[in-house]
């Protein structure tokens, strides 16, 4: 087995009693002392501190130099309109592959004359392999490996960042901008992966254990592990990469297409041009033949990834993502099922150890999210 | 009481068996979110799934100690699965077990033996 690597996070990890686990080849802190549902409930009550620098920090810059033309070759690898996207501003994008399968999910946020991408932590020798070998000519790819990256999550997390970066305030969700703390250069976009309000910040390597310490001093602040990011983001409909979507979903099967914005779409100004153009286009106008969706377990069984989901005795779909929601205080799911059976209301039932227990489709998020818009 | 390799606690109630799980092994699981017991009068071989708990985690199976009869379950846990982690060697019993063989006990570990074997 390879060696796992570390985060410059892991002395305070271990310090602040983590539990850690591998996770995408790195040691991760899957909990700390008060376990996943104390850690879910902290973050929505108050503010959660997570280690995300096993994700992947990418620098697209043009040869050319201008921001435009990176914007332009990034578009060649995902059906979004980056070219849209304005200085300081972010979205969530998707690579695909020629069979319109996803290869990995990101965020691209534009700066004064690059793009930042954050690339998942499993994906990311991949995603920079796939950018040098189809952007190489038009593009310097340099992967970052001089920073670390923090979210700061919750209903506390803007008045917590405030603390040391007062400017995080006048930011809006999707806000991407560089502020300095005593001197250190902070990447912050107002975003995350829990449906809170919150920010993701990058920080150097060797200034992030100090950054993180001041943030921990603040008593609305508490580290929060890999558990409770999982449910959290499960209760705010996102996709986990690897479990609800991969490269044998679309991005229509898998209900993305909010992230295809229409000048991508037949008749847009740059429609197609994408990996799998051909068939997300089509799916984009005809539908697929499956999708998505949330489903509510109705009885207090969890409905764990694999658990098989049946209209009557047809096998319709699979659940990509099952956990219990402490904030729902029930059972959640996420899966695939036949597009005829993914209306908010079917009553279906799930295969759990033999036993067909009902669930019924539901819309995603399964909680509101508390975005500053 | 006596404990097995799985984390059971067992504890002897005239011709019953009391099983529950340690607190160690509660710990292990996180917080439970569900338990699945099974029916009273089933009979039951060792070995066999006999529970299922579900914490945040995932899913793990409790396994008969000993052959038998499932005479009681503590429906409790039906309506508040937390107490496996609030009180695993009191409240948080899962089922009482007629054995047919009290013999089948004299496999299992002391509290000392236990307490080695986490240790």
């Amino acid at each position: 087995m390879p060696e796992l690597e570390r985060t410059p996070l892991f002395d305070l990890h271990v310090s602040q009693g983590a539990k850690l686990v591998p996770f995408a080849g790195y040691e991760m802190p899957v909990q700390y002392a008060p376990g996943v549902m104390k850690e879910h409930l902290w973050t929505r009550e108050h503010a959660g501190l997570f280690d995300v620098s096993h994700m992947g920090q990418v620098i697209l810059r043009a040869k050319s130099g201008t921001v435009e033309d990176a914007a332009a070759s990034l578009e060649t690898l995902v059906p979004v309109s980056v070219l849209g996207l304005k200085e300081g501003r972010q979205r969530y994008a998707l690579f695909t592959n020629e069979a319109g399968g996803i290869l990995d999910d990101l965020m691209v946020a534009r700066k004064d004359d690059h793009l930042l991408l954050v690339v998942n932590a499993a994906c990311k020798a991949e995603d920079i392999a796939h950018l040098v070998a189809n952007l190489s000519e038009s593009c310097e790819i340099t992967p970052i490996t001089d920073r670390a990256l923090v979210a700061l999550q919750g209903p506390a997390a803007e008045a917590a960042l405030a603390q040391l970066v007062p400017a995080v305030a006048d930011m809006r969700f999707m806000d991407a901008t560089d502020l300095d703390w005593n001197g250190v250069p902070l990447w912050i976009t107002r975003s995350g992966y829990t449906g809170e309000d919150g920010f993701e910040i990058s920080v150097p390597t060797d200034q992030v254990a100090a950054f993180a310490d001041h943030l921990l001093a603040i008593e609305t602040v508490a580290p929060i592990g890999l558990g409770a990011r999982d449910s959290l983001r499960l209760e705010a409909g996102l996709c986990l990469y690897g479990n609800d979507i991969d490269t044998t979903t679309s991005p229509v099967e898998a209900a993305l297409e909010w992230a295809i914005q229409k000048v991508r779409r037949t008749g847009g100004d740059r429609a197609g041009g994408f990996p799998g153009a051909d068939r997300i286009l089509r799916e984009l106008d005809e539908g697929a033949a499956r999708r998505r969706v949330g489903l509510l377990p109705q009885t207090r069984a969890p409905m764990r990834a694999g658990t098989e989901i049946f209209a009557g005795d047809t096998a319709v779909g699979t659940i990509t993502s099952g956990a219990f929601g402490p904030s729902l205080e029930a059972p959640m799911s996420m899966g695939y099922v036949a597009t005829e059976h993914s209306q908010t209301g079917t009553e279906l039932t799930g295969d759990v150890r033999g036993k067909c227990l009902p669930v019924t489709v539901a819309d995603l998020p399964f909680r509101p999210s508390t975005y500053k818009r | 009481m006596k404990y097995t390799e799985d984390h059971e606690w067992l504890r002897v109630e005239d011709d019953l068996i009391v099983v529950g799980i340690t607190e160690h092994a509660a710990e292990q699981l996180g917080d439970v979110v569900f338990v699945e017991l099974p029916e009273t009068e089933t009979q039951v071989t060792k070995g066999d799934d006999a529970v299922v708990i579900e914490s945040v985690k995932a899913a793990s199976d409790i396994v008969a100690p000993v052959d038998g009869e499932i005479v009681a379950v503590n429906d409790d846990l039906a309506d508040n699965p937390g107490l496996v982690n609030e009180d695993p060697l009191g409240g948080a019993w899962f089922f009482k077990i007629k054995v047919d063989d009290m013999s089948q006990l004299d496999g299992y570990m002391d509290e000392d033996a236990y307490k080695e074997m986490i240790s």
